[in-house]
């Protein structure tokens, strides 16, 4: 007897190993998409995942070491988030498997079979996919983080010694133990769905159709028209109007507006195209057109949620892509233009007595210090016994303010117009004023334009786009400046480009530059700055030179810095290489952390997708076996089909294009002084390439599936 | 008379060497120009896939079908295609009708296909709705529609395009018995005014009785074949049902 039953036992274990196997042979075509999306979401996770061992190839200093740490934190955050929006689709992905096989489960049910031997085979299937990909998944990940850690090499501006095959161990088991959760939250779910399925609704499964629903096309027109006159005022307001978006809560209008916009236009587009095409008789009565659009308003009208969705998603997608790698690429042009020499030290002159904190208390300054704001910084460092050998091409100049001249004064008879355009400027900020040889030398230095004033002239510096379309507007009027005691017209019509303090972008707000004939006093200097570049030539002795300037948390500070910390005396400075280090580190996050997100968005809308279409094609099967039966041939099938898929995935996706066109633009508009549109178009087409490859796979895939679930025998 | 459709010992087998099953053994006949045939079997008879050949859709094993001069089983790819559609018409059991389309479209779907100017098609439709008494529901969706309309409907679809030979396979089928008589009817409409060539397959004797001519099917063979001529429907049926009842008591399958 137990002899019998053991034998029972593993034929009936081999039989079901059998049948999984064997039927996911068969469906191989339906899992195209499961697979697809599996395989590259498993791949760019690793990708994602394995950034730490990559930075072990490459050489990175100490503060961009501490960004990638910060970048890997966030991506583990990130890639939670990643693993619910992946393990939501693969849900999704094994309901629509399920229900393809519905007739399939309800013939195994009748043969005898119980709804816990039926879960055992999806079970098994979806171990066996799961492996599957899940190692096809690795070896592209494995494959492509080849690729990573060139992007990631070139974004940290750091040498890659040498080609190195790597591998990382900690994101494999990571991906794996992710995708082993997912997979099992896939099968509890799935046990879940088949444990409600009556046998009579399996058997009759292919039989039931939804009800055609038909919209009334005059209130199709009219939302239609509701729709494009909501989206082109959000447009309008985020483009054109986008002075009047001050404060970040008030993008939430046009952005609510774009989404009700966008569920609009799907819910009435295939009425109103049906009805503009059905006016059209030589186009609607032409081959299957007729059926085509009668198919698109049919399916649309039930998938106007998941159309929105899937063009916003893209919308986001292509807007995050593009602008992303857009910003990094200019801000690395900006740096180089923005950085030209290694180190800006400066210190403030003159100080008062006392000095109002933030508590409006008044604080004596330290007389010591009082004493040293009379000094040059070049005089401080001697004093507090820096090594001055270190630093060559050395310039140190005064920068001259006088409470007889601030910005106000400079606007002149304009003050009350600017003032209510942009009422949270500091009008009372005092002009920075340079003496025309002191800003000569550090011209000549950082290999800007060289100045030539005459006695009654001045000039103004300025590199931030908005100060100069204000200052601009003074100087075309030819503002005159009243200068210790003296008038001074404008030399130019204009802003001319320079700066005196490095800071790492365009955002000099001005300053005036006055002949040396000025009668500005010692006691109107308000600040010293010091330029110069380091006595060294490798990247490693130029840190070195850096220590002894730039105070560091972690390390043990230099002789200098403990000198004047000690005396409290203040010299900031701003570095070559903290500049390009900060803000490489913070865009190259950004980037990161955008191209992750992007793909994944992508990735989840194209399978959503796919997979609506291809569930449609089981519904549709019947259709198109009619119009065989009626004497379409394959060719006119095949066509239609694929004008009817084509469609579906175009739709969302010129939405989505109008729609980054005006986000783009909106993202330029604001970070406007650090971005042209001309300098977005290589990461756009960049990114159009990635989005037409993985978008243009689903296509495919959904193509090809459709086409053989449309062929099967019914 | 004019032929309109020559079968010619047709043959098809299934099948392999060692398992052969005859579908179709041998059957030759003769449709000629304004006739209204009904081919009778049992289910297993061979007589959809007789309809099967002829539609093109599958293919004899040996003989020839001609059809308006032209030996169709010579056919291939594109040519076969077009023959289907410019020579054939179909009436389904089914009534295959797209719900998805209005009657108007489903009619016009057939002309569309055949890539007939847009202008015409109108024209074309409203003139074979107004015989067919289809015309009010012609904005309506098969949804909305009765069993009956449905296959007139069907019908119209399918005598549009004037082909050469109407196919229909059980076109009653589905319907309730009044809705049968009032489409069969129809056929007699398409048949006598419209000189539109029928060609039936069905097991329902009384549906039969509307045919000029029945074949009677049997193992894949003829096995019979009775005229209508000047019999009124009534005879006609009684005769059906005669040689009906000497197909089905076949000694041989007592025994």
């Amino acid at each position: 007897m137990m002899y019998y039953k053991d034998k029972n036992m593993t034929f009936g274990n081999s039989l079901y190993f059998k049948l999984s196997f064997k039927n996911m042979k068969k469906s191989f075509k339906d899992y195209t998409i499961y697979f697809l999306t599996l395989v590259l979401g498993i791949a760019i996770f690793y990708m994602f995942n394995s950034i730490d061992s990559q930075q072990a190839m490459i050489k990175v200093s100490e503060s961009t070491r501490e960004i990638i740490k910060l970048m890997i934190q966030i991506l583990n955050y990130i890639s939670v988030f990643v693993a619910i929006v992946l393990g939501l689709l693969i849900v999704y992905a094994s309901k629509f498997l399920i229900n393809r096989r519905k007739k399939e489960f309800g013939i195994y049910m009748t043969l005898g079979m119980g709804r816990r031997q039926i879960s055992r085979i999806i079970l098994l299937e979806t171990i066996f996919v799961g492996i599957i990909s899940l190692v096809i998944g690795l070896v592209v990940g494995i494959f492509s983080s080849q690729f990573m850690s060139i992007l990631v090499a070139k974004m940290f501006e750091a040498d890659m010694s040498e080609f190195q095959f790597v591998f990382s161990k900690q994101a494999c088991v990571k991906t794996c133990i992710f995708f082993a959760v997912m997979y099992l939250a896939v099968m509890i779910f799935n046990a879940f769905t088949v444990s409600r399925y009556k046998l009579i609704n399996l058997i009759n499964a292919n039989k039931k159709n939804e009800k055609v629903k038909i919209k009334n096309t005059f209130l199709a027109i009219l939302i239609f028209i509701f729709g494009i006159g909501i989206l082109s005022y959000a447009y309008w307001k985020v483009t054109t109007d986008i002075s009047s978006l001050t404060e970040a809560k008030m993008l939430l209008k046009p952005i609510l507006m774009g989404v009700v916009g966008t569920v609009a236009i799907f819910w009435s587009l295939s009425g109103f195209i049906l009805r503009v095409v059905q006016s059209m008789k030589r186009i609607y009565l032409k081959d299957t057109n007729m059926f085509i659009l009668r198919q698109i308003n049919n399916k649309i009208n039930t998938t106007v949620i998941s159309m929105s969705i899937i063009c916003l998603m893209l919308f986001l997608t292509i807007s995050i892509l593009s602008t992303a790698l857009g910003i990094r690429d200019t801000m690395k042009k900006e740096l180089e233009e923005t950085t030209p020499v290694d180190i800006n030290l400066y210190k403030e002159a003159n100080l008062p007595e006392t000095y109002t904190d933030r508590k409006g208390k008044e604080i004596a300054y330290n007389p010591e210090v009082i004493k040293d704001s009379r000094k040059t910084i070049t005089q401080t460092l001697q004093e507090n016994e820096a090594d001055m050998s270190v630093l060559k091409d050395t310039i140190e100049i005064p920068i001259y303010a006088t409470n007889k001249l601030t910005l106000k004064d400079f606007l002149g008879n304009r003050f009350e117009e600017f003032n209510n355009k942009y009422p949270f400027l500091i009008y009372s900020r005092l002009e920075d004023i340079v003496k025309v040889s002191d800003y000569n030398k550090l011209a000549k230095l950082y290999g800007l334009e060289q100045q030539d004033l005459k006695d009654n002239e001045y000039a103004v510096m300025c590199d931030f786009n908005n100060s100069v379309n204000m200052r601009n507007v003074v100087l075309q009027d030819r503002g005159k400046l009243q200068i210790t005691g003296k008038e001074y017209l404008p030399k130019y019509n204009e802003c001319k480009d320079g700066f005196v303090m490095m800071v790492g972008s365009h955002s000099n707000t001005g300053i005036i530059v006055v002949p040396d004939s000025c009668n500005l006093t010692e006691d109107m200097i308000k600040q010293y700055l010091l330029a110069a570049n380091y006595n060294a030539i490798t990247e490693e002795e130029k840190a070195e030179v850096e220590k002894q300037f730039i105070y560091s948390e972690t390390e043990e500070n230099s002789k200098l810095i403990n000198n004047l910390s000690k005396k409290g005396i203040k010299i900031d400075g701003t570095s070559k290489i903290s500049i390009i280090e900060s803000s490489v580190g913070v865009t190259t996050i950004i980037t990161f952390i955008a191209i992750y997100l992007g793909i994944i968005f992508l990735i989840a809308s194209s399978a959503i997708l796919a997979l609506k279409q291809l569930t449609e094609s089981s519904d549709n099967k019947q259709r198109y076996t009619i119009l065989r039966k009626i004497g379409c041939d394959e060719k006119m099938i095949n066509k239609s089909l694929f004008r009817q898929i084509g469609i579906f995935f175009v739709v969302p996706l010129i939405l989505a294009i109008i729609h980054s066109i005006f986000g783009i633009k909106f993202a330029l508009a604001v970070m406007s002084e650090l971005v042209s549109a001309n300098e977005l178009l290589p990461s756009i087409i960049v990114s159009a390439i990635v989005i037409g490859f993985i978008y243009g796979a689903y296509f495919f895939a959904t193509y090809f599936g459709s086409k053989k679930i449309i062929k099967e025998e019914s | 008379m004019e032929k309109i459709l020559e079968v010619k010992n047709i043959e098809k087998y299934y099948g392999n060497r060692t398992n052969l099953t005859k579908a179709i053994d041998n059957i030759s006949f003769d449709v000629e120009k304004k006739e209204f045939i009904g081919i009778m079997g049992a289910s297993g008879s061979g007589k959809t896939t007789l309809l099967n050949c002829i539609s093109t859709i599958d293919k004899v094993t040996s003989g020839h079908i001609i059809v308006g001069g032209e030996d169709i089983t010579k056919l291939r790819g594109n040519k076969l295609n077009k023959f289907r559609r410019e020579e054939l018409g179909f009436i389904f059991q089914d009534f295959n009708l797209l719900d998805t389309l209005t009657c108007y479209e489903n009619i016009a779907l057939a002309l569309t296909i055949q890539k007939v100017n847009p202008k015409d098609i109108n024209k074309r439709v409203n003139e074979i709705s107004t015989k067919l008494e289809i015309k009010d529901i012609l904005k309506k969706y098969p949804y909305q529609i009765s069993g009956g309309q449905k296959q007139r409907v069907s019908s119209a679809r399918a005598i549009i395009t004037n082909p050469k030979i109407i196919l229909a396979d059980e076109p009653t089928g589905a319907l309730d018995s009044k809705s049968a008589r009032q489409l069969l009817e129809n056929f007699e409409f398409l048949n006598q005014y419209l000189e539109a060539t029928i060609l039936m397959v069905t097991h329902d004797a009384f549906t039969a009785s509307y045919a000029n001519r029945i074949l009677f099917i049997k193992d894949g063979k003829i096995f019979n074949e009775i005229v209508k001529e000047n019999d009124t429907r009534k005879e006609f049926f009684e005769k059906i049902i005669e040689v009906q009842t000497l197909l089905g008591g076949d000694l041989n399958d007592v025994l």
